[in-house]
């Protein structure tokens, strides 16, 4: 009872960590950046929403207002970053995005502080029973939440012309321009995109522990979601998520007391390392094929 | 004389001169002086304590040279042999309490101890290398933070590293080294100078040798170096351990001649972005970019603040100045990566090669 129970929680916490790793996925399906700045822009998101709902801005005039900031954000990051390093390596793209994270966190905390806000969006952090099992619901709903938006982002990606355009770009960027995509415009899409599930994962994330600097160090907890998932794949995001979830709540019940505890900072990352050494490019990664 | 002679011969003489200071200019400039720059160079780096005060060798000079060998470090492994690594406080925190153990529970002498420390760095980062046979990349890199973070936490949770104190740091001990006791600041900065210097005229050497042109084969494409009979997987693991041994030595020096005692928090992902950005600013694949990148790191703080308190004296609070220190140093390193991708080091080069044909343009 007690593994099932640590088990489905690890599962359902799992699916906040699948929410940080989708954002990543997207932006390095499109562009190829593996954005580091995915963290910042989540405390971004969520320090304006509260900031403007602190304010007295009703709750969903504050989404919307956080809505234009993230895309006009999404904007000036391709103007003035991606646009001049087009064809750059890849590092030195990671690298960029180093320097917009350090960028949009100071800007966020300079202008909005460094206090710890709560966040409330209504949904109580209180144990439901189902049998005899006892989940969070807080849990249940963030684990509903990142399904409805996966739904969301497959039917754009499936049924849209920008979804199409966008996995045309995915898939081959010389060939889409070939054929007239505009490729900046998909950048800024995908890029504004990735900014919304930022907005949901710090929604939910600031919740669960208030809104403050240490949101963007989830960052470093969906790493080895993507590494396990492969960085080009929404299911392997989930999967990904779900495996590190589970893997931490077990690993911290069974194995932490064998070796002193608060194994989880860097368990996740052995379990990664573990599935790199079967899976080089992860469980649904891409294999590059490399030419000389 | 004509007044269209006297220009003529005006002009003439004029284009004598320039060209004469041209040629001068130029001299000075190209490659035939080198070593009186670097005469120039070690005489005010033995100098400067005798000019500058114990505020300037405690709080810039010191951790400048100590950073500058960890970029060193890091540019080896990341400049030179391509692979990226977050994971440099950690291998900086190996060498630190590595170090500690041997002075405490070994009672070795400092520099016996050090160089130890270094080595078991050096074997804790061949250990995390080894994955670098079979992953590339961004996996490669976060395979790095798993070294970060678990090293970290091994520091924190075993009290044998740091001999058992409340505190779970750890204080550098009374230290001499053949002989000469080393406290005073003035000390410590000759120790950290005379290492600093014979780790970087190692470099330099091995950058240069058959080790060094392998690894930058490897960074240039991994393939083609294997294609052409370069062991690959051996260089890069090299690059791992010679990475984490001078990390090492950077981390030892960090506690025992800088801050005098720390804990594993100094050696935070934190430190591992300010040791990339280092190298970034200074220049990748360049043993003088490292100087000067860490140089930039630890003066533009200093500079931020003094113009805080000169023009906007009471409008700026530290917490405000901390954010634009992260907005300046963010932007800075994208305008970098945009505008001179090779870093200052390059830059600066650039500008000897266009002063040496001033004022003729190339």
């Amino acid at each position: 009872m007690l593994f099932l129970e640590t088990l489905i929680g690890g599962l359902l916490a799992g699916t906040m960590y699948s929410l940080v790793a989708i954002g990543f996925v997207l932006i390095y399906k499109a562009s190829g950046v593996f954005n580091f700045a995915q963290g910042a822009i989540l405390l971004f998101s969520a320090l304006l929403l509260v900031t403007l709902h602190e304010h007295g801005v009703p709750f969903v005039l504050a989404v919307l207002i956080t809505l234009v900031a993230l895309i006009l954000l999404s904007i000036l990051i391709e103007r003035l970053v991606l646009r001049p390093l087009t064809n750059r390596s890849p590092m030195t793209l990671f690298m960029a995005t180093l320097g917009v994270s350090y960028v949009i966190e100071g800007v966020a905390q300079g202008l909005m502080g460094a206090n710890v806000h709560a966040l409330d969006v209504g949904i109580e952090d209180v144990p439901v029973f189902i049998g005899d099992l006892m989940i969070s619901q807080f849990d249940l709903i963030a684990a509903i939440t990142a399904g409805v938006l996966v739904g969301v982002l497959a039917l754009l990606f499936n049924k849209t012309r920008i979804g199409i355009s966008l996995r045309a770009v995915a898939d081959d960027t010389r060939a889409a321009l070939s054929i007239g995509i505009h490729l900046n415009r998909i950048w800024q899409i995908v890029w504004a995109v990735a900014g919304v599930t930022g907005l949901v994962a710090g929604m939910l994330w600031g919740t669960r522990q208030g809104v403050q600097f240490s949101l963007s160090l989830v960052v470093l907890k969906a790493l080895p979601v993507l590494i396990i998932g492969g960085f080009t794949s929404i299911g392997g995001a989930i999967v990904g998520g779900l495996i590190v979830g589970a893997g931490e709540s077990l690993g911290e019940a069974y194995i932490g007391p064998l070796i002193g505890g608060g194994i989880t900072p860097w368990f996740a990352y052995f379990l990664a390392l573990a599935f790199l050494f079967y899976r080089p490019a992860g469980i649904f990664g891409e294999r590059a094929i490399e030419r000389v | 004389m004509s007044v269209s002679t006297q220009c003529a011969l005006f002009s003439l003489s004029a284009a004598g001169w320039i060209t004469r200071m041209r040629l001068q200019v130029g001299h000075w400039f190209s490659h035939g002086r080198v070593p009186y720059a670097w005469l120039v160079l070690s005489l005010v780096a033995v100098g400067v304590p005798l000019v500058s005060g114990d505020y300037w060798l405690n709080a810039i000079l010191i951790p400048f040279l100590i950073l500058s060998l960890a970029g060193l470090g890091l540019n080896v492994l990341t400049g030179y042999a391509g692979q990226t690594s977050l994971g440099s406080g950690g291998f900086m925190a190996v060498g630190a309490f590595a170090t500690y153990a041997c002075l405490i529970h070994f009672q070795l002498s400092f520099l016996l101890a050090i160089f130890l420390g270094g080595g078991v760095a050096a074997l804790v980062g061949l250990f995390f290398g080894l994955p670098s046979a079979k992953i590339k990349g961004f996996y490669l890199m976060v395979t790095s933070l798993a070294a970060q973070f678990f090293l970290e936490w091994v520091f924190v949770k075993f009290p044998w590293f740091y001999n058992y104190s409340s505190s779970a740091t750890i204080s550098s001990p009374p230290i001499t080294v053949f002989g000469w006791a080393i406290a005073s600041p003035l000390s410590k900065y000759y120790l950290v100078l005379v290492l600093v210097s014979f780790l970087t005229w190692v470099a330099v050497n091995l950058t240069r040798s058959q080790v060094g042109r392998n690894w930058m084969a490897i960074r240039d494409m991994d393939t083609a170096a294997a294609v052409i009979g370069i062991r690959v997987h051996r260089s890069k693991i090299l690059a791992f351990a010679i990475s984490s041994f001078y990390l090492g030595i950077a981390g030892a020096l960090w506690v025992f001649a800088y801050l005098g005692s720390a804990g594993v928090q100094s050696f935070s992902l934190q430190r591992s972005f300010q040791v990339l950005f280092i190298i970034i600013i200074g220049g990748l694949g360049s043993i003088s970019g490292n100087f000067i990148g860490a140089a930039f790191i630890s003066l533009l703080p200093l500079l931020l603040d003094f113009l805080a308190h000169t023009f906007f004296a009471r409008m700026v609070d530290a917490g405000l100045l901390q954010n634009l220190q992260k907005v300046i140093f963010g932007s800075l390193i994208v305008w970098f990566l945009i505008k001179e991708p090779e870093g200052i080091a390059r830059f600066i080069s650039h500008l000897r090669g266009r002063l040496a044909v001033w004022p003729l343009r190339f």
